[in-house]
């Protein structure tokens, strides 16, 4: 029995530009069930991060309760985490980020942690659009407990049990483009070549980014009656575009021709660069993007990609116009103003 | 690329790197398991079946396997697979007996071997439990050839030597020592069913044209001739300044010699950067370890001689220059001469083939080197009942090639003998078999030990120097040996992958420690090698392929640093991936 991996890694292993190599992203063997989406999804995580060079000791990660929330064990063990209550990642996140906006947050939530449980905390993270990097690890089912259904099964799918969902599901992407969250993506566990780009995409982008990753239990939903198998998923994937992320600094070296590209450019300066898009599917507006994912699932059909991205959005640091600086570097002269300065404040409530 | 061909048992025969560079393709990870499990006569019982001479090859075998080691791709040193054989060898149960049953019966076929070296031994350990009768003759009063002559016993106990040799000759060999033939016709005419010549390269160069050779003779000795006399104590002590000349492991034995026979200031010099030395490191730095010094880039001028006797030497500094393509000349520096003084030299610049018994009337056709055309894999020479191998048949080479081609040979005799064609010859027997012991269980102990290699101890360097019997190296004990045991990685346990069942999760690829699994779209080799995950720019070890998966792709697996764990296995929920324990034995004598 393996409870851990071995320590050697591939002689040749190539190291990015902050000099780390792969393995400085990695975290603990995974405990999840053989097979299991979140794996590929943690790995993803992973990948994404050795990508954009990020400093792992300036990265937060923070989780509910499930299988999902396991997952932060299982990634950037040099980093920050904090493992919190059922469906009460977004408060501690909110909490960490107004502490201290100069890290990174990875927030990390399950179905049942997002649509059910926490489904206050979601709707309200979103609309203050928080600097935090959502993830969902969706599978339709609440594995840690023997996979009863969730709140985003699709009616009628069955899981291992047998038993189809009667009840209508809860689309968390649509959820998140209407209640103000400004960069909405789905992505595939099995897709790690379109997921990687759109967790590069989330982790350079200023504001709420929530990426729901369909992500297959293979213990308890990947039966052939489920809609969040990895046969079912295959076969029903949509997207909305290929993109390439071009970091900040990076030379462009792809050429796109004119009106078959749209380029969106985050607030780090980093390039979105959106392959074949027709007008119609303009990812900058809300309406079109609601339509896109409705149209789509009209035809039985999981659209994937980024489906909606907006830069221009305060986040909340911005709207409460907060400090700049991380708490901790406040010093007592930047807290206490003065008694001439209170003085005055108080003079002015006379 | 096509699909990879796993019926094919060199294909995972390869993966086993050590196995695979074996040239007697022993089961080294099969008896390195045995031994971390203290199965010591199992692990004796599985070198003995392929390498005849466990506890003499544990000691002083080339080790090729070593450096093919995969250990050696994934950090600084190999299993000391060679050490771990001695660990068999000195552990197995004295009380067990090895020996196969030969048959009262005999099965009326006569073979004659010329030579009792280790390419003989085979043939006749071989060919004697198939119910041949085996005659041998020597020159020398015991067998063993040059690992008897030759291998000093501070590296090789005449103890190990005795008893694997006596093993095989108490099998039923009519010996006939003593026995110097000087005409192959004295054998030819025996009437004997087929012959085997194991005669080696018995002679060592001399360099006859540097000026004083003859003057000096006295005190200069060819190297092999010299440890042979050593041995025999016609020679039992040494002046104080020595030098030996040449960089190979006959320089290192006579130097290491020389030391125990009173030798304070001894030296080897050699032509070539000590870069380009035959010598095994190993030996090289053992000789070090006992205080002789290697003077590299020296090419000797000649034998200074003074009142008839020999006081030194004169040297030319040498130094390589190469060409583009890599070639390598040596060329003087132009400096002054160099004098060493000393008193005896030692001459160590190589050995040769020598056959001044074999007639043209006898049949066997000479090639322009003056060795006999001998069939590579059949060993068959020109007349077809006369077998060559060892040194004998291509030139020098070392102990384990001698004994497979000891093999090849019985393989050809016995063919020979039913009338057969040599060229139709037994495939090797393998297996397949599944590990599975439970979700995350497997019949052998998967995990990847970090360890370093362990230094072999050896006695007090100031009494090792004192006798000539006494083993330098004590070899590792049960505890260490276990330790060494656990840093193999397993590489005959092979990870085999069912394409049918895979749902493409790419588990495995996660869970990799190594990144040598891939899901991608399929392309030649050189596209492929290009795409992977982690460079795979080994091209010496394979690339496992799928047939195409449902979504189009294919799984490749970069062989080069698979740490054999077993994770990729374990996380596969639909058992697509199955630790597998592959088993390759090389064919011998005897079977179909």
């Amino acid at each position: 029995m393996s409870y851990a991996r071995p320590n050697f890694r591939h002689p040749k292993q190539p190291e990015n530009d902050a000099g780390f190599t792969r393995r400085d992203y990695e975290g603990a063997i995974s405990t999840l069930c053989a097979g299991c989406g979140h794996d590929s999804t943690t790995n993803a995580i992973i990948q994404a991060c050795f990508e954009l060079n990020l400093e792992p000791h300036r990265v937060v990660k923070i989780s509910g309760i499930g299988c999902s929330s396991k997952t932060p064990a299982y990634f950037l063990s040099r980093s920050h985490g904090f493992n919190s209550v059922h469906g009460r990642m977004p408060s501690i996140a909110t909490g960490a980020n107004m502490a201290n906006r100069d890290l990174l947050y990875i927030g990390i939530s399950g179905d049942g942690d997002t649509a059910s449980i926490g489904m206050g905390q979601f709707a309200h993270a979103l609309r203050r659009n928080l600097n935090l990097n959502y993830i969902c690890m969706n599978n339709g089912c609440y594995g840690l407990t023997k996979g009863q259904d969730s709140a985003t099964a699709d009616r009628g799918s069955a899981g291992k049990k047998g038993v189809p969902n009667p009840y209508e599901s809860i689309d968390l992407c649509e959820l998140a483009i209407e209640l103000g969250a400004s960069y909405v993506a789905r992505g595939f566990s099995g897709d790690k070549k379109q997921l990687v780009p759109l967790l590069k995409g989330a982790m350079a982008h200023n504001g709420l980014a929530f990426i729901d990753v369909i992500s297959p239990c293979v213990t308890f939903n990947n039966t052939a009656s489920s809609t969040k198998s990895y046969h079912y998923v295959r076969e029903h994937i949509e997207t909305t575009n290929t993109f390439d992320f071009v970091p900040l600094q990076r030379e462009i070296l792809t050429h796109y021709d004119e009106g078959t590209s749209q380029e969106v450019t985050m607030h780090d300066g980093s390039i979105i660069h959106l392959h074949k898009v027709d007008s119609s599917k303009d990812l900058t507006s809300r309406q079109k993007a609601v339509n896109n994912l409705e149209k789509e699932k009209e035809k039985g059909r999981f659209l994937t990609g980024l489906l909606y991205v907006n830069p221009e959005i305060d986040e909340t640091h911005d709207l409460i116009n907060s400090t700049l600086r991380p708490l901790n570097t406040l010093t007592e002269e930047d807290l206490c103003p003065g008694s001439e300065i209170l003085d005055r404040i108080n003079s002015a409530f006379r | 690329m096509k699909p990879t061909d796993i019926d094919n048992p060199e294909y995972f025969h390869k993966v086993i790197d050590c196995q695979f560079a074996c040239p007697a393709h022993t089961q080294v990870p099969e008896y390195i398991r045995l031994i971390s499990q203290g199965k010591y006569d199992e692990a004796y019982a599985i070198n003995w079946q392929s390498n005849v001479f466990p506890g003499i090859l544990g000691r002083i075998c080339d080790r090729p396997c070593e450096p093919a080691c995969r250990r050696t791709r994934v950090e600084e040193t190999p299993v000391a697979i060679c050490r771990l054989k001695r660990v068999a060898a000195d552990n197995k149960n004295q009380a067990t007996n090895f020996t196969p049953e030969v048959p009262e019966k005999k099965n009326g076929k006569k073979i004659g071997l010329i030579g009792g070296g280790p390419a003989s031994l085979t043939v006749a350990r071989d060919l004697l439990s198939l119910g041949y009768e085996i005659d041998l003759y020597d020159d020398q009063s015991r067998a063993g050839g040059f690992v008897r002559t030759q291998v000093p016993s501070f590296r090789l106990p005449e103890k190990v030597l005795d008893e694997e040799i006596d093993r095989i000759l108490d099998m039923g060999v009519n010996t006939f020592f003593d026995t110097y033939v000087d005409n192959i016709k004295q054998i030819t005419d025996k009437g004997y069913d087929a012959i085997f010549v194991g005669t080696g390269a018995p002679r060592g160069r001399d360099l006859p044209d540097l000026p004083g050779r003859i003057d000096g003779d006295e005190s200069i000795f060819i190297g092999i001739e010299w440890l042979a006399a050593v041995l025999y104590k016609h020679v039992t002590s040494t002046p104080q300044k020595v030098l030996v000349l040449g960089g190979g492991n006959t320089a290192m034995d006579c130097c290491r010699m020389a030391r125990r026979l009173g030798g304070e200031d001894v030296q080897v010099f050699v032509r070539s950067p000590r870069s380009d030395m035959k010598a095994s490191p190993w030996e090289i730095e053992d000789a070090e370890e006992e205080g002789v010094p290697m003077i590299d880039n020296h090419s000797p001028l000649e034998f200074v001689i003074k009142d008839g006797k020999l006081t030194g030497m004169n040297f030319e500094k040498m130094t390589a220059t190469y060409d583009n393509k890599g070639h390598r000349t040596l060329v003087p520096t132009g400096d002054p001469p160099v004098f060493i003084p000393c008193d005896l030299v030692l001459l160590a610049v190589g050995q040769q083939n020598a056959f001044p018994w074999i007639t043209s009337e006898s049949g066997i056709e000479m090639n322009e080197r003056g060795l006999p055309i001998v069939d590579k894999i059949t060993h068959q020479s020109t007349v077809a009942n006369i077998f060559f191998g060892g040194d004998a048949a291509f030139g020098p080479q070392n102990v384990i090639t001698a004994v497979a081609h000891g093999h090849q040979a019985a393989i050809s005799i016995d063919l020979f003998c039913q009338g057969k064609s040599l060229d139709n010859r037994p495939a090797p027997s393998t297996s397949l078999i599944s590990q599975k012991l439970d979700m995350h269980d497997w019949l052998y102990d998967s995990d990847v030990s970090e360890d370093k290699r362990s230094a072999v101890p050896t006695v007090d360097k100031v009494k090792s120097l004192h006798d000539r019997l006494l083993e330098v190296e004590l070899g590792y004990g049960r505890k260490t040996g276990h330790k060494e045991a656990m840093r193999c990685l397993n590489c005959d346990m092979q990870t085999v992958f069912d394409y049918s069942t895979c749902i493409e999760c790419e588990s495995c690829v996660d869970v990799c420690p190594v990144s040598c699994i891939n899901f991608t779209e399929n392309g030649d080799e050189e596209d492929l090698r290009d795409r992977l995950l982690a460079p795979a720019d080994n091209r010496d070890q394979s690339l496992y392929v799928s047939p195409v998966l449902p979504t189009g792709r294919v799984m490749v697996k970069d062989e080069n640093v698979c740490l054999h764990c077993g994770l990729c296995a374990e996380r596969c929920p639909t058992a697509s991936w199955e630790m597998m324990k592959f088993t390759y034995n090389s064919a011998q004598a005897g079977k179909k």
